[in-house]
C-alpha cells in the first residue's frame, strides 16, 4: 500500500514508519503543523521546530521521502475552537480525542486518499483486528501505553484506512528498536502536555484567550464564598490543587471543586462526597462499528483511567462501582473486554447515592 | 533521473568554479599573511575581486567578500541604519526575508520600518516611494529583481529618486546576478551570492560605494577594510569570481518554451509576475485550487523538483507575502508554484515538467484544501 506515516517528531512515530517500511509498504513521512505560531524551545509537544527536525532525521534515516502538511487552520477551526467553546461552557474537553477525530484521521487522512494514498498509520498503542464486525480497534499491549481510548472517536471508515504498527510492543522495546535502527529520538521524552500549550498552563492559556475574569469560590454546603478564583472556565471537576483557600473545611478534610457554573462565574467546592458518580449521561456517540443501544461494557473516562464495569442503556451509562471526579465534557469510551465499542461526550453526571446500579 | 527545476533556490556547482576551488584548496596561505605564501593568496582574492567588479561595473575597492546574500543584506540594512540618526527603513513589500527580518530586528531597536507598495505585477510603486522619501530616512532597500515572481524592478530608476534626495540605497541583486546585465553605477550597495550562479554556497559580497559609512556586523582582524573580519575564503572567492565568468546562454527562450506549455496543458494556470520585465530563469504560477505543497510532493514524486516560493527551515507551507503584496488572495497565494532553470537546464527538463504536471494538477485539485 501506499502509505502517509505521520511523524510527530518522537520515537513512537519514528518507529511505526520503520515497521510501515519493512512491511513493504511504500511511505511517505509527513509532519503535521497545527500551531500558528512554532514554538522555538523545548521538546515538549508536537508544535517545535525541534520536533519537525527530528522528524526530519527519522525520514532521512529510513530512506522516505517527507513533507510538512499545514493544517494549522483547520487545527484553529476544530479542534482549538472545540477546545475553548468546551471550557466557555464549563465543560472538561479531551483535545487529543478531538484531533484525532478532525484532523489525523479526517482531514490528514482525506488529504492522502486525495493524493493517491491508501492509508495513514500512526506510532499510537493501539491494535487493529480484522473480526466480524470488520476492523476491531482493540487495546494496545502495553497497559501503560495503551492509546485506544484517545482513538475511540474513529469510525469503521477511517478504521479501514488506519495502521498502527505499535500496539502488539511495549515501550521499552520501541525504544530499544529505535536505537537498534539508529534513530536519533530513542531516547526522547515522552509529550505529555496539550501540544499547543508548551508551557503546561492551560489556565493562563484560557486566560489569554477567553479573557476569563475572577469570581467567586463558594462553599457548595453552606453557600459562604470560601475565596476568589481566576476564572471559572478553567476550573475542573474534581480538581483540589489550585484553589488557595484560606479556611479549611469545617470537618477538616480537603475540599475539590464539585461544579464550575460559567454563566454566573461561579467555582462550587465541597468535600469529595459530592464527587461520587454513579451514571453518566451523554451525547456525541460515535461507534467503531455498528452502533449498540444497550450492553453490558466497562467505561472509561480518562486516558489512563481504570476502567469500571457498567451498562450502556441508549445516552445512558449506569456504573456498577461509583467514579469520582467526572467532569462534563470528557470522553466516556465503551469497552468490550479489550475491543474499544464506541464513544460518547459525558454531558451530565447522576450523584452514586441516586444509581440503581444495573 | 531528477528534473531539477528549482535553480532559483541553488543551481548546480559549474566545472569552472570547481577546478578554480580545487586549485586553491591545494595551496597554503592566510590572504592576510605577509608572507609569500599569504601573498599569493591574496593575489587570488584580488585577481577575483576584480573579475567580479568587472563584470557588474564596480570600483573593485567597493567590494566586501561576505558569507552570502543574507549576510550582505544585513551588513547594508544594519550597517547602514545603525550608522546614523535618521529613523525611517524604507523597504519594497516584496523582499526576501534577508531584507525583510533584519529590517524588522532595526524595527525592535526603534527605527521605524515601512514597506514600500508595489502594483500587481510586482513593481515597486515609484510615485509612492517619491513621496516616502525624506530627510529622515536611513536606507532604502528594493531587491533587483524578485526570486518568487521574477519581477525585474526598475532599479536605475529607484536609485536616481533616492540619490536625489541624499538617501542610501541597497538593492538585493542576488536573483538577478548572471540573469541579466547588471551596471552597479551609481546603485551605493548591492547584495550578490555566488551559489546562485554556479559558484559555492557560503560565499558573496556587499558591493558598498566606499563613501557610505556601515557599521560592521563582525569584529576582528579588520579584514575587507575593516567592515567585515574574518580570514578570507580564497578558494570560495575564486569559485565565485570564476563562476560568474563562464559563459552564460541565454534562458529566456526556454523559459518562453515552459511557460506556453504550461499554459497548454493547464488552460487556467495563471501566470503571476511581469510579463515582460521578468528573470529569463523564472516562470511563476498560481493553478487555481490546488494546494501548492500538494503539486511540489506530486512532482517530486515523479521526479520534478519545484518550489512553492522560497525554502524555509521547517518546511511550513506559508502563503506568499509576494503574491499577498501584489494582491493576490490568500487561496491564490497558497495554490503557486515557482520553475527556475539554470545553466544546465535542457529541453528535457521542461518536457518532463508537462508530462508530469497534468495528473498532479487533476491529483492536488482533489485533495482540495484551499
Amino acid at each position: 500500500m501506499r502509505v502517509v506515516a505521520a511523524l510527530s517528531g518522537g520515537v513512537d512515530s519514528a518507529v511505526a514508519a520503520a515497521r510501515l517500511v519493512d512491511a513493504g509498504h511504500e511511505v511517505t513521512g509527513v509532519h503535521l503543523a497545527l500551531a500558528e505560531k512554532r514554538y522555538a524551545g523545548g521538546g515538549r509537544g508536537c508544535c517545535t521546530l525541534e520536533d519537525v527536525h527530528d522528524a526530519r532525521r527519522a525520514a532521512d534515516v529510513l530512506g522516505i521521502p517527507f513533507y510538512v502538511w499545514d493544517f494549522a487552520q483547520r487545527f484553529q477551526e476544530t479542534v482549538l475552537d472545540d477546545f475553548l467553546a468546551e471550557y466557555s461552557a464549563g465543560r472538561t474537553p479531551n483535545p487529543c480525542v478531538s484531533c484525532n477525530q478532525h484532523i489525523k484521521f479526517a482531514a490528514v487522512l482525506e488529504r492522502a486518499q486525495a493524493l493517491g494514498f491508501d492509508a495513514v498509520g500512526t506510532g499510537h498503542y493501539a491494535r487493529l483486528v480484522t473480526g466480524p464486525a470488520g476492523v476491531e480497534l482493540h487495546r494496545g499491549v502495553d497497559p501503560a501505553k495503551d492509546q485506544s481510548y484517545v482513538l475511540a472517536v474513529l469510525d469503521q471508515e477511517q478504521l479501514q484506512h488506519s495502521l498502527f504498527p505499535l500496539g502488539a510492543s511495549h515501550k521499552a522495546e520501541v525504544r530499544q528498536e529505535a536505537a537498534a535502527r539508529g534513530l536519533l529520538v530513542a531516547d526522547k521524552p515522552d509529550s505529555h502536555d496539550i501540544c499547543f500549550i508548551p508551557d503546561g498552563d492551560t489556565r493562563g492559556f484560557l486566560r489569554e484567550r477567553l479573557g476569563l475574569a475572577d469570581g467567586p469560590i463558594v462553599d457548595a454546603e453552606s453557600g459562604a464564598t470560601l475565596g476568589q478564583h481566576a476564572g471559572a472556565a478553567g476550573y475542573t471537576i474534581g480538581q483540589r490543587r489550585g484553589l488557595f483557600l484560606q479556611q479549611p473545611a469545617a470537618d477538616g478534610t480537603a475540599r475539590y471543586v464539585v461544579d464550575v457554573d460559567v454563566p454566573s462565574n461561579t467555582v462550587f467546592v465541597g468535600s469529595p462526597t459530592r464527587l461520587r458518580v454513579g451514571g453518566l449521561r451523554v451525547d456525541r456517540l460515535r461507534w467503531t462499528a455498528d452502533p449498540v443501544s444497550s450492553a453490558r461494557i466497562a467505561v472509561q473516562i480518562r486516558a489512563h483511567a481504570d476502567p469500571v464495569a457498567a451498562r450502556l442503556d441508549g445516552d445512558e451509562v449506569i456504573l456498577d462501582e461509583e467514579m469520582t471526579g467526572v467532569a462534563a465534557g470528557q470522553i466516556a469510551v465503551f469497552y468490550d473486554a479489550s475491543r474499544v465499542l464506541g464513544s460518547g461526550r459525558i454531558t451530565a453526571t447522576t450523584p452514586w447515592s441516586e444509581t440503581v446500579p444495573g | 533521473m531528477v528534473h531539477y527545476l528549482d535553480h532559483a533556490a541553488t543551481t548546480p556547482l559549474r566545472p569552472e568554479a570547481l577546478a578554480a576551488m580545487q586549485q586553491q584548496w591545494l595551496q597554503v596561505g592566510n590572504p592576510s599573511s605577509l608572507h609569500t605564501a599569504g601573498r599569493q593568496a591574496r593575489r587570488v582574492v584580488e585577481e577575483s575581486r576584480e573579475q567580479i567588479a568587472a563584470v557588474i561595473g564596480a570600483k573593485p575597492a567597493d567590494v566586501i567578500f561576505t558569507s552570502g546574500g543574507t549576510e550582505a543584506d544585513n551588513l547594508a540594512l544594519k550597517g547602514l541604519a545603525r550608522n546614523t540618526d535618521r529613523s525611517r527603513v524604507l523597504v519594497s513589500a516584496v523582499e526576501h526575508h534577508a531584507v525583510l527580518d533584519p529590517a524588522q530586528a532595526l524595527a525592535e531597536e526603534g527605527k521605524t520600518v515601512e514597506l514600500i507598495p508595489v502594483d500587481g505585477l510586482g513593481r515597486v510603486d515609484l510615485v509612492a516611494l517619491e513621496q516616502m522619501l525624506d530627510d529622515d530616512v536611513a536606507v532604502v532597500a528594493v531587491m533587483w529583481a524578485n526570486n518568487e515572481v521574477g519581477t525585474v524592478q526598475p532599479i536605475a530608476q529607484i536609485a536616481r529618486l533616492c540619490a536625489a534626495r541624499g538617501v542610501p540605497f541597497h538593492t538585493d541583486a542576488v536573483q538577478a546576478l548572471g540573469q541579466v546585465p547588471l551596471d552597479v553605477d551609481g546603485i551605493p550597495s548591492v547584495a550578490l551570492s555566488a551559489h546562485k550562479v554556479g559558484g559555492p554556497v557560503g560565499v558573496g559580497a556587499l558591493v558598498l560605494d566606499r563613501d557610505l559609512a556601515v557599521r560592521p556586523l563582525v569584529h576582528g582582524g579588520g579584514q575587507e577594510r575593516d567592515v567585515r573580519s574574518g580570514t578570507l575564503d580564497a578558494a570560495g572567492i575564486a569559485g565565485f569570481a570564476a563562476a560568474l565568468a563562464a559563459e552564460k546562454s541565454d534562458l529566456a527562450p526556454l523559459r518562453d518554451d515552459l511557460i506556453r506549455g504550461v499554459q497548454d496543458v493547464v488552460p487556467d494556470a495563471v501566470l503571476n509576475g511581469d510579463p515582460l520585465d521578468r528573470l529569463p530563469n523564472n516562470a511563476h504560477f498560481s493553478f487555481p485550487g490546488c494546494p501548492g505543497d500538494a503539486l511540489l510532493m506530486l512532482l517530486d514524486a515523479a521526479g520534478v523538483a519545484v518550489s512553492t516560493g522560497s525554502a524555509c527551515t521547517a518546511g511550513i507551507p506559508q502563503p506568499s507575502h509576494v503574491l499577498l503584496a501584489m494582491g493576490a488572495d490568500e487561496r491564490m497565494a497558497r495554490s503557486s508554484l515557482r520553475f527556475s532553470l539554470g545553466w544546465n537546464s535542457s529541453a528535457d527538463d521542461v518536457s518532463a515538467l508537462l508530462a508530469a504536471l497534468p495528473p498532479a494538477v487533476e491529483r492536488a485539485r482533489r485533495a482540495g484544501g484551499l
